[in-house]
């Protein structure tokens, strides 16, 4: 008797296995686009300077999601015939894929600290430039119910608050900031990546987040920023560079250039970065 | 032990040739009986697929740092998120047991209208990006959820970032591997025996107690092992749902994710701790439930 139940049991729990193994590889797939659209345009474009075509691949961090996709689009315009696609995320996780092997064409980073990393592997084409620089912030819930003036008012509350984890840059930035004011900071969770934080404050989860202005900036009216003293103690450094494994060089050094360029500038200051 | 078992049961036919077959290399004869069956269009493939199914975990083995891997391992944190790890997935598993075993046997023996639906949206969180699971569980039971937002204004309770966080994202995500398990093991399992109780005076919670469960008792551990498993190795809903705190609601998975961003080396040591117990638990879960014949 309990044989059959063991028989009839069994194709239902390789059925669950079966359909973990799928999505496991549908998570898979959804990362390999970057390298099915392989950039074609390198050759054609090594040949005839000037003109662009291909794909660029930009890897950078999730704080410039915005102002990037905004540039990515002028890019686009100006070069017909180019797409620029991007992989936003958390420094340290782009680094490691691009230190793995990732295919990507231009990196930018939210600290020198996580570029150092690419470049200490070799990984790099060039010496990294700082293209803007960005400003923590606190991030209440909109209309700022809990009074928060100071970063003082974040620690020793009731506050639900909410940090980058340390490994990330902008929770090592708020760590410095918090530890310029003398502060000791007990967050409801360490969040994978500014984005995250911030999120847990749009959705009300959290009352207040250490983010960059940029993100607050972004957020529209979901959040409320409160500027403190001690940010400027944890200014980060961008750092761009273009990588050695590039597929698409000269467009990688295009779009470079449009970032430091001085339209390219006005779309980041315009996001609340601050000029290198 | 098992490959004792299946050479026995490969060399069955031969009768007498039995305890040749073990002294003159069991394995190899095996080998040689099976390989001649199996058609090399089909060998190869399932040979590739055996390779890629593999070869990431051999890395693993490969690039751990061994040397440092005690020092990695015994770090208060790395222990931490063990504990939790293991704490959380038994309390998902004991919430799924509670929960799912009576929903497996109304699905299974009670005809309802909508019990293809009903069964169809229990089994949805088995295809659901975890992070899926873990926004809709925000929506849900988040301070300013549905349900959460009278959860916090009735009880004070509110569920993300507390390990109870931690436990609710797992459940979500394992609860189904369990119904499934038993639900078809209650097909499965003749009803006749439930009747015949009833017959005798039992009542239909009593015949369900004294007579079901121990009937399908096998395949609630399988259900229950597979719910742990998989409540051990969750990691979306958990980070979206419960976010991430050392001590109360970082566990093994989330920890692997955030050293990777700073200490690659740290991510392999903790990730071999995580292969380590999965294989400890299949294994198990083989001998027992799952061997195939």
């Amino acid at each position: 008797m309990t044989r059959t139940a063991h028989r009839t049991g069994r194709p239902m729990q390789v059925a669950a296995l079966g359909a973990t193994a799928l999505l496991t590889l549908g998570a898979c797939s959804s990362s390999d686009d970057s390298s099915s659209a392989k950039p074609d345009g390198s050759a054609s474009s090594a040949s005839a300077p000037g003109k662009l075509s291909g794909t660029v691949t930009v890897f950078a961090a999730a704080s410039l999601k915005e102002s990037f996709t905004a540039l990515g689009e002028e890019f686009e315009k100006a070069h017909p015939g180019t797409k620029v696609t991007f992989s936003f995320g958390g420094s340290d996780s782009l680094a490691a894929s691009i230190t793995g092997g990732a295919p990507a064409d231009v990196f930018a980073s939210a600290s020198p600290k996580t570029m150092k990393i690419v470049t200490d592997a070799g990984d790099a084409s060039g010496t990294p430039a700082t293209f803007v620089r960005n400003q923590l912030e606190i991030a209440t819930l909109p209309g700022n119910p809990d009074k928060v003036s100071t970063l003082k008012d974040l620690t020793g509350s009731k506050l639900k608050v909410v940090l980058c984890d340390r490994t990330v840059p902008c929770g090592a930035a708020a760590q410095k900031a918090l530890d310029a004011a003398g502060l000791k900071l007990t967050p409801v969770s360490y969040e994978q990546d500014v984005k995250a934080a911030l999120t847990k404050v749009e959705l009300k989860e959290a009352d207040a987040a250490l983010v960059y202005k940029t993100d607050v900036r972004a957020a529209g009216d979901k959040v409320e920023g409160v500027e403190f003293p001690e940010s400027a103690e944890a200014v980060n450094d961008y750092p761009i560079v273009r990588l050695k494994d590039a597929r698409n060089a000269d467009a990688a050094k295009a779009f470079i250039a449009l970032v430091r360029s001085a339209e390219g500038q006005k779309v980041l200051t315009g996001a609340g970065f601050l000029r290198p | 032990m098992t490959p004792l078992d299946e050479t026995g049961a490969a060399a069955d036919g031969e009768g007498g040739h039995e305890a040749d077959a073990l002294q003159d290399g069991p394995r190899g004869r095996r080998a040689r009986i099976r390989t001649r069956g199996a058609p090399l269009p089909l060998l190869v493939p399932a040979l590739v697929g055996v390779a890629f199914l593999t070869v990431p975990l051999v890395a693993l083995l490969v690039r751990a740092p061994w040397r440092s891997l005690p020092g990695l391992l015994t770090s208060a944190q790395v222990w931490e998120a063990l504990r939790l790890s293991l704490v959380c997935a038994t309390a998902a598993t004991a919430v799924s047991l509670v929960v799912g075993v009576p929903l497996a046997w109304l699905l299974a023996r009670v005809e309802f209208p909508g019990r293809g639906l009903v069964r169809a949206l229990v089994t949805l969180p088995l295809v659901l990006p975890p992070v899926v699971g873990g926004v809709a569980l925000l929506m849900a039971l988040g301070r300013n959820g549905i349900v959460g937002t009278w959860l916090d204004s009735s009880f004070g309770v509110t569920l993300p970032f507390t390990t109870a966080g931690v436990v609710v994202a797992e459940a979500f995500v394992a609860m189904p591997f369990l119904v499934i398990s038993v639900e078809g093991t209650l097909r499965a399992a003749d009803p006749r025996y439930e009747e015949a109780a009833a017959t005798l005076g039992a009542s239909r919670f009593t015949a369900f107690r004294r007579v079901t469960l121990p009937l399908i008792a096998p395949g609630i551990a399988a259900g229950a092992v597979l719910a742990w498993a998989r409540a051990l190795g969750e990691f979306g809903a958990t980070i979206t749902f419960a976010g991430n705190f050392p001590g109360r609601t970082q566990t093994m998975p989330l920890a692997v994710y955030l050293a990777l961003q700073s200490d690659p080396e740290a991510a392999i040591a903790l990730s071999l701790v995580l292969l380590a117990v999965s294989v400890a638990v299949l294994a198990g879960l083989r001998d027992r439930w799952m061997t195939a014949r």
